[in-house]
């Protein structure tokens, strides 16, 4: 078909080239035209290589092979098609002539003025169907160099022989039972255990650079991800860290895990160059295990945010939320109007659509059941309530929802087992000059979902802090608008009342504003931080009764480790002084504490749960004291061993010390008439010789008189 | 153990607080009998204290600049002292009369009384083009015979970099500098030659701000902006303890009692204001010279603690700070019962 034909066909289907709008043409999903995607490829490609400066500069191959007549035409057809994608330069369009033949070659060259409009033509355009014959293949001129050496013939992929991997749990089977923790400071990041009877911590690893902006844990612990300018990698393996796999995705910002970390979500937004323009968003979904990159979005932050600048770096993180439970079946991302669930069968949408939910502002996943909750706030100046919604994926039924009225602001908030729902209401006062908060109670598991309105004895207090208890029934609230806020405790059911929520109790004027449960539940701390300078609590709800206060002052970060028999509090670097952290037994004995300048970060290393049934945990805690005779034992013994060598340590450094007080002293002895001689011949060492000071009781009458004292009236 | 005895020490001793400053305090000195206090502080006159009680007995007025330091002849007789206004200044304890005026071209950071108090030495600051030096002066005897010329002039390799410090040796026979360069150096008196100098490995980190000698002079403390203190031996320069805390230390000082090490600091005056809401919580903190751990610590200052020195009886001991006050703290019977 030649380009008259093509013209005529588009006049006879009505199309005006100047109104095509080529991002409006989307190929059917999974149908790539026999062309495979070059993207893997591009990959592998040495990213280090030079820049050629051709970066701006494309090949669109299967043109139509016109004679020289046509030429002009053809040539406008092009340059009308990739003006609408950017601005070619002058004189960038260079279709070759066959000097033989005077024919076209059926390829030109288009020079777009910069790289970002080259590459986004090129993805634009490429696969465009010019018309049956003709459809469009785009490559990078960069490109070519590297497209040319691919071999004519197919080569099938040796099989590798299989290495058996490195057990990557191993971890977990340490015979002293210690939990492991990652701090960074200064350059170096280092893993180490908590070894908590020796009152010290025990390196594992250490690496200087290991990161280039921070690290973080797999949710069950089983890797260990480092930021690179070339993308992430993810570190583990039975004795030291080794890398196990590397995901390319240059500059790399932030990480995200899937909860039964069987996939990397990464995170790279780019600055525009005009700051009136979004910034840009590339975030890439990986295979932990294979590396394989499953699928990648690429848009501007608005896109991947909703309402109000996403703040500096683009869109807030995580963007996609992930579904509870360890199938990592569905991701959800929120933007403006729609919720867009994921499955990771195939990585596309459920149903191939978003969900349309008018203003929808947060979404939040139940950690453990496929269910999403919602939250819509008020439209149409109060017309139309505030929602809260539950909706079941992958089936989109709503399981409940609640309308609310007079509502400034919602939060939610998931029990850790999935078996509640906790919604902090803020509603506007009458006078709406005010708010006041309130919680809505969703009992997930129950028949129906019942919903529970629960208010604060003083309803006009301010909540600063809300938290449930992890596997537990309870939830503790800080309210109030004094310096010195209450506490109170709920439960979701007590002995006498299992089906409504009850107070346990109210503690009166603490210094905390951050709550951290423990991870089993039943101690909690009350933490002061920031304006408080570092006021711990630690607290025994099952008593209510308070274990210990401390301070570690300044603290600024506070995680129990994954078993809640120890808990860190640590300064980091916001603070230029007393940077550290400490070790903190879950009653408040402080065991151990360290001091790094430069502390930027500490981690626990996840457990991931325990494989004991409830009735077995049950029956241990039963019979406790059996169990734990052993390991009382071994404490004696390695407490005893410990003093017994912080008594030789001691003994050691007090005989060092004699000695160089002995050596002083018989140089100041030979000093002495030197000394002498110095001060003019006064015999001047008296006071640091024999200087005895005692102390003397005297008492000594002065006078005594008598005198008679006459009242003259 | 560390932290019940953290809380004993600050609660039980009632400090006496005072104020006679209003700029920041920044040299304390106890004369020999451990009576008198003298004070330093930013504002122009070095005043002196009665140590028992806190009583201010006077001032010595003449200077026209910060004060930077201060040393009491053993007889407390004379006084000399170090300012901003370029100069260094003889004074009469008693009378408070200015005796003799040894000008400089530059601030005189730190003076000190050799034994026998017949020499002084005297650190000048690098200022424009002039690099910072340590004179030592001869005192007369009559200061109507006082000349201002200087015995002996040391140069640091590194001119550009403060001196903070420079004390007497055993038998006046070195000189013990320190300062911004982080080098401690021990001069030879009598040749002028470097004769030791600490290195990269043992060294402080940081610019050294203090340094306090033994009463014997066997062995000296120093403390830097590198959040350490360090014991050295002062005739080898042999670096014996190191003592770790988490904030710069300004100020040092060692009991001449018990085997108690006392460091005071705290960030930047600059930035006390703007990141840290940590009023009354200036902390000297005392460490146990031997073993290196923390024994417990003072708070009370509302700005870092600039100065500290401890009564020669070992019983009672000040502190001066930013904020302006010198608190003058009287140990009780629990601080000699203290055990670690």
């Amino acid at each position: 078909m030649e380009v008259v034909d093509i013209d005529a066909r588009a006049a006879k289907l009505g199309i005006n080239w100047s109104q095509v709008n080529f991002d409006s043409i989307q190929l059917p999903p999974g149908e790539d035209f026999g062309i495979e995607s070059d993207d893997e490829a591009v990959y592998h490609d040495d990213q280090s290589e030079f820049d050629t400066g051709f970066g701006n500069i494309i090949v669109v191959d299967h043109l139509p092979v016109v004679p020289k007549e046509k030429f002009e035409k053809l040539e406008g057809v092009v340059k009308k098609i990739y003006n609408q994608l950017g601005v070619i330069k002058e004189n960038g369009l260079w279709m070759p002539v066959d000097p033989d033949s005077k024919m076209t070659l059926g390829y030109c060259f288009i020079e777009f003025n910069t790289p970002q409009e080259a590459q986004n033509a090129k993805e634009k355009s490429h696969g465009y169907k010019l018309d049956k014959s003709h459809i469009f293949a785009v490559n990078m001129f960069d490109d070519f160099d590297r497209l040319m050496n691919v071999r004519e013939e197919w080569e099938p992929p040796q099989a590798r022989p299989y290495v058996p991997g490195e057990n990557l749990q191993k971890w977990l089977t340490d015979d002293k039972a210690r939990d492991q923790l990652v701090i960074r400071s200064g350059p170096d990041t280092e893993v180490y255990w908590n070894d908590a009877r020796q009152k010290k911590p025990e390196p594992v690893h250490k690496r200087p650079y290991w990161t280039e902006s921070y690290v973080q844990w797999s949710p069950l612990g089983t890797y260990l991800v480092t930021l690179h300018k070339q993308g992430a990698a993810v570190w583990g393996g039975a004795d030291t860290f080794t890398r196990l796999m590397r995901y390319q995705h240059s500059m790399v910002k932030l990480v995200d895990f899937s909860p039964g970390e069987k996939y990397l979500v990464t995170y790279h937004s780019q600055e525009p160059s005009n700051p009136r323009d979004a910034s840009k968003v590339e975030i890439k979904v990986f295979d932990v295990r294979t590396g394989r990159m499953m699928r990648d979005f690429k848009g501007s932050a608005d896109e991947f945010s909703i309402g109000g600048p996403g703040g500096v770096a683009g869109a807030s993180w995580p963007v996609f939320r992930w579904a509870g439970g360890k199938d990592d079946k569905y991701f959800a991302k929120l933007s403006k109007n729609t919720i867009s669930v994921y499955e990771t069968e195939t990585f596309s949408l459920i149903d191939k659509k978003s969900m349309k939910v008018d203003n929808v502002v947060d979404i939040c996943w139940s950690p453990t059941d496929s269910i999403l909750s919602l939250f819509v706030p008020e439209q149409g100046g109060g017309n139309q309530p505030a929602k809260v919604a539950l909706v079941q994926i992958p089936s989109k039924v709503e399981l409940r929802q609640k309308n609310l009225f007079s509502v400034s602001d919602c939060k939610m908030y998931w029990q850790s087992s999935g078996e509640y729902l906790a919604v902090k209401v803020d509603r506007y006062t009458k006078t709406k000059k005010s708010t006041y908060s309130g919680f809505e109670l969703f009992r997930i598991k129950e028949r129906d979902i019942p919903i529970e309105v629960l208010e604060l004895d003083n309803k006009n207090d301010k909540i600063i802090a809300f938290a449930w208890e992890p596997k537990g029934h309870r939830f503790a609230v800080i309210h109030g608008d004094q310096p010195r806020p209450d506490v109170s405790f709920y439960s979701m059911k007590t002995a006498q009342n299992t089906g409504r929520v009850s107070k346990l109790a109210t503690l009166k004027a603490k210094q905390a504003n951050a709550l951290f449960w423990s991870p089993t539940g039943k101690y909690i701390i009350l933490a002061g931080l920031k304006g408080f300078n570092g006021q711990l609590e630690f607290f025994n709800v099952d008593e209510l009764e308070t274990m210990a206060t401390a301070e570690h002052f300044m603290a600024t970060d506070i995680e129990w480790d994954p078993t809640g028999r120890y808990v860190a509090t640590a300064v980091t670097s916001v603070h230029e002084m007393e940077n550290g952290f400490t070790i903190w037994s879950f009653n408040g004995i402080e065991i151990y504490r360290i001091l790094k300048d430069h502390f930027f970060q500490l981690a626990w290393r996840p457990r991931p749960p325990s494989f004991l049934t409830a009735e077995k945990e049950e029956e241990i805690a039963k019979n406790l004291k059996k169990y734990s005779k052993k390991y009382e034992a071994e404490d004696q013994d390695v407490s005893l061993l410990l003093s017994e060598q912080d008594r030789e340590k001691r003994k050691a450094l007090k005989a060092e010390w004699e000695k160089w007080v002995m050596q002083w002293k018989s140089l100041h002895e030979e000093e002495k008439l030197a000394r002498q001689n110095l001060r003019d011949g006064e015999v001047s060492d008296v006071e640091e010789d024999e200087y005895e000071a005692k102390e003397v009781e005297f008492e000594d009458l002065i006078d005594v008189t008598e005198e008679i004292v006459q009242e003259s009236m | 153990m560390r932290s019940c005895s953290h809380q004993t020490l600050e609660t039980r001793m009632r400090p006496i607080l005072m104020k006679g400053h209003e700029r920041p305090l920044t040299f304390l000195r106890y004369n020999r009998d451990g009576d008198l206090l003298f004070s330093c502080a930013k504002d122009h006159t070095p005043t002196l204290w009665l140590a028992h009680n806190g009583e201010r007995l006077g001032t010595y007025r003449g200077h026209n600049g910060a004060v930077w330091c201060c040393d009491v002849s053993r007889d407390s007789s004379r006084l000399v002292t170090g300012s901003a206004d370029q100069t260094a200044k003889l004074w009469d304890v008693k009378s408070g009369k200015q005796l003799f005026t040894f000008n400089f071209g530059s601030s005189a950071r730190s003076v000190d009384f050799a034994v026998g108090d017949h020499l002084a030495v005297i650190t000048t600051d690098n200022f424009m083009d002039r690099m910072a030096a340590i004179h030592v002066k001869r005192i007369a005897e009559d200061p109507e015979d006082q000349v201002s010329d200087s015995v002996l002039v040391l140069q640091c390799p590194d001119g550009k970099k403060r001196i903070n410090r420079a004390v007497w040796g055993p038998l006046n026979q070195t000189i013990v500098s320190a300062g911004e360069d982080t080098v401690i150096r021990i001069w030879d008196t009598e040749t002028g030659k470097l004769l030791n100098e600490t290195n990269e490995e043992v060294g402080h980190k940081k610019a050294i701000t203090s340094l306090c000698k033994a009463a014997d002079d066997s062995h000296f403390l120093t403390g830097s902006h590198d959040k350490t203190a360090k014991l050295w031996d002062m005739r080898t320069l042999t670096l014996i303890k190191t003592y770790t805390t988490g904030v710069p230390v300004n100020a040092v000082a060692m009991s001449p009692l018990l085997n108690h090490v006392v460091l005071g600091g705290g960030q930047d005056a600059s930035a006390v204001t703007t990141t840290d809401h940590r009023a009354g919580k200036f902390e000297a903190k005392f460490y146990d010279k031997i073993l290196q751990e923390e024994i417990g610590g003072v708070k009370g200052h509302f700005g870092p603690i600039n100065a500290l020195a401890f009564n020669p009886d070992g019983k009672s001991f000040s502190s001066g700070g930013e904020d302006g006050y010198v608190r003058l703290h009287h140990f009780d019977s629990d601080y000699f019962n203290i055990k670690i």
